[in-house]
């Protein structure tokens, strides 16, 4: 299997005829993705190298069936087009999009949530690439083979190279995700772990935090009470200083809570082995493996 | 974005959270003319973002003139934790009969804005949570329905103020979290929140933390400076576009992506080097950016190495190592450097740099071997 994109996945691009939309659109094609359909209001009727273009989700979702939705629109306009892309019925939103206001975040979680209709991945992510199967966003999908780890992140360039190191031992992976790296995003480790957990392609979870927050820290209870699979953990920014956002909006210690050596802690006090660094989360990752088999 | 108090006390005065009169100084004679508008007593507050400004002396009274010229004296230039004192917030003075607490923030774990209420306050936050918890009543507030009546009156009630100004405590609530949703706050802290001796209700302190991503609807609040915060290379990176956050150490940095930087900073330290900032050049970083990066890295003088370390995605190596070539034809470069390029265009890259055989740089395999290999160069 692998877990929320595969063969099944039919994708409309909200801001396909952009700069960014079309690029990335044409290069999920050109991965094998169905990538059936674009919205750019007042566009209809154009076309982005063959791939139809719609004034609005709901008509391009009728049209061509989408289930998936990829945002590549500005941050003003992003809130609004996930929850138009919810409203049209699609099962899955991922926003790529960087830089939304975060009380835009809280409406559109809060809405989503409730509604309970539609999963949200990002904003401010890579995406979701099912290796052989599909690719919805930015991850550059020629370094990943399918195999049996799973790889869930707040980073994007930071998965590549953990992936990579991954590569460089003969592992591949079953469905990298990127949840991204704002105070409010949509799918969080726990949503994503579960799915893990389910999926009969993933042996092993490899799960990549970094400051803020305290998400790696309540993931570390669930990891204990819920999963089967086998987890290692990797933590960025135990250099950050306090109160400085390092990059991701998200990424910030405030005052004494959201440091990597207090998520490292809470993951190691329920048993799940943490990297120092990303060499070291392969050969963890490796070592584990290699003793299942 | 952490705002001064005096910003946070205009955003206040916007939505109608009852300050004390006061007025903005940027020296002393402006302070002296604002105490006398005023009318004596004030107080003459430095405006710097840090905790303990009144241990450290930066909060004082005036009887009059001659105090206030004083303390305007004593207080600007002075330096608060690291931070020079720029400029002053000058206040009538309060008399003090309560000091509470309270704080409106986005709980992240939550997903909701949660508004808190203490009747200790005046002290610091986490000192009253370690002291006293159960004396900070807290509440998550729908943000689809937004902060009703009764959500401030179960704050007041729960966290046992006098009975009198329940409901001007109750009201200033729901005006704080009006702050918070139209203000595109992440946090507003009033703390003390005062209680006066003819039992008005005020904000004497304003803390408020704005998202910088919502920024552009709001010109005002954009405009707001903090000198004693600014940092010269942190301005000129902000200028280019690039993210830059200055660190202590002797080694700067670049990479792609936020993550793999945090992660860079952590190796360098591991392999026993420290760090002289965070950049991150962003996805798909042309050759200008780098040109950029290379400049604001070199303009922080501490640099004795520099590491670039890009696994490329979007951003694509050969783009990269062009950039490198053309910082060391636009900026006197006399730092030794490490690069290591992997993932897209690698090896044209890699190919780039070894034709262009750029004095003092060398290639690294991996990334613990660039970091390992930068902290000896940076000594």
């Amino acid at each position: 299997m692998s877990i929320l994109v595969g063969k099944e996945t039919r994708v409309v691009v909200s801001g396909l005829t952009g700069r960014e939309g079309s690029f990335h659109g044409l290069n999920n094609r050109r991965y094998g993705t169905a990538v059936v359909g674009g919205v750019t209001p007042g566009k209809a009727g154009q076309d982005v190298e063959g791939i139809p273009v719609f004034n609005t989700v709901h008509a391009a979702v009728e049209e061509t069936g989408a289930n998936t939705s990829m945002i590549f629109v500005p941050p003003r306009f992003a809130a609004d087009a996930i929850l138009e892309a919810a409203d049209a019925g699609v099962k899955l939103v991922v926003c790529i999009t960087e830089g939304i206001p975060a009380h835009d975040m809280l409406r559109v979680y809060t809405h989503l949530r409730r509604t309970d209709r539609t999963r949200l991945v990002g904003p401010n992510c890579p995406g979701v690439l099912s290796p052989s199967k599909a690719n919805v966003g930015i991850i550059p999908a020629h370094f990943f083979s399918a195999g049996n780890v799973g790889l869930v992140s707040r980073s994007g360039t930071l998965t590549y190279q953990i992936g990579n190191e991954l590569v460089q031992r003969g592992f591949g992976n079953s469905t990298i995700v990127g949840i991204g790296g704002d105070p409010v995003v949509g799918s969080s480790f726990i949503d994503v772990l579960a799915l893990f957990e389910e999926d009969e392609q993933t042996e092993l979870v490899v799960m990549c935090g970094e400051i803020g927050g305290d998400e790696e820290e309540r993931t570390a209870e669930y990891i204990a009470g819920h999963l089967s699979k086998p987890v290692v953990g990797y933590i960025a920014g135990f250099t950050a200083p306090r109160g400085k956002t390092m990059g991701h909006a998200g990424a910030i210690v405030s005052g004494s809570s959201g440091t990597a050596q207090a998520k490292a802690e809470a993951l190691e006090a329920k048993g799940v082995r943490v990297g120092r660094n990303p060499t070291e989360v392969a050969e963890v990752a490796a070592e584990v493996l290699g003793e299942k088999v | 974005m952490d705002l001064l108090e005096y910003q946070g006390k205009l955003l206040f005065k916007k939505h109608a959270v009852p300050v004390p009169d006061g007025r903005h100084a940027a020296t002393v004679q402006e302070a002296v003319e604002a105490a006398e508008e005023l009318g004596f007593p004030v107080v003459i507050k430095a405006q710097v973002q840090i905790g303990g400004r009144g241990k450290a002396g930066g909060i004082k009274l005036a009887k009059d003139r001659r105090e206030a010229e004083q303390h305007a004296e004593a207080i600007l230039g002075m330096d608060i934790r690291g931070l020079t004192v720029h400029e002053l917030y000058v206040e009538q003075a309060s008399e003090i009969a309560e000091e509470y607490y309270a704080a409106i923030v986005l709980d992240r774990g939550a997903k909701k804005p949660m508004a808190m209420l203490s009747r200790m306050g005046g002290m610091d936050v986490e000192e009253i949570a370690e002291k006293h918890p159960e004396a900070i009543v807290k509440l998550h507030v729908d943000p689809l329905i937004g902060f009703e009546d009764f959500h401030g009156r179960r704050l007041a009630f729960e966290a046992g103020i006098a009975d009198d100004v329940v409901r001007p405590v109750a009201a200033m609530l729901g005006r704080l979290y009006e702050v918070l949703v139209q203000e595109d706050a992440m946090l507003v802290e009033v703390n003390p929140l005062l209680v006066t001796g003819s039992r008005d209700v005020v904000a004497l302190d304003a803390k408020i933390t704005v998202d910088g991503n919502a920024l552009y609807r709001h010109e005002d609040t954009a405009a707001f400076r903090n000198p004693s915060a600014e940092d010269a290379q942190e301005q000129l990176a902000k200028q280019r576009g690039l993210t830059y956050v200055k660190l202590d150490g002797n080694v700067g940095i670049l990479g792609n992506g936020a993550g793999l930087v945090m992660s860079t900073l952590d190796v360098v330290a591991q392999a026993g080097g420290r760090p002289a900032n965070f950049l991150d050049a962003g996805g798909g970083s042309k050759a200008e950016a780098i040109v950029d990066a290379v400049e604001v890295i070199l303009s922080n003088p501490k640099v004795t190495a520099v590491l670039f370390n890009i696994f490329g995605g979007i951003t694509r190596c050969d783009e990269v190592a062009r950039g490198l070539v053309s910082a060391f034809e636009q900026v006197d470069v006399r730092v030794p450097f490490v690069v290591r390029l992997d993932g897209t265009n690698d090896e044209e890259g890699r190919r780039i740099l070894a034709e262009a055989d750029l004095p003092n740089v060398e290639v690294a395999k991996t990334m613990l071997g660039a970091a390992a290999r930068v902290v000896d160069l940076a000594g």
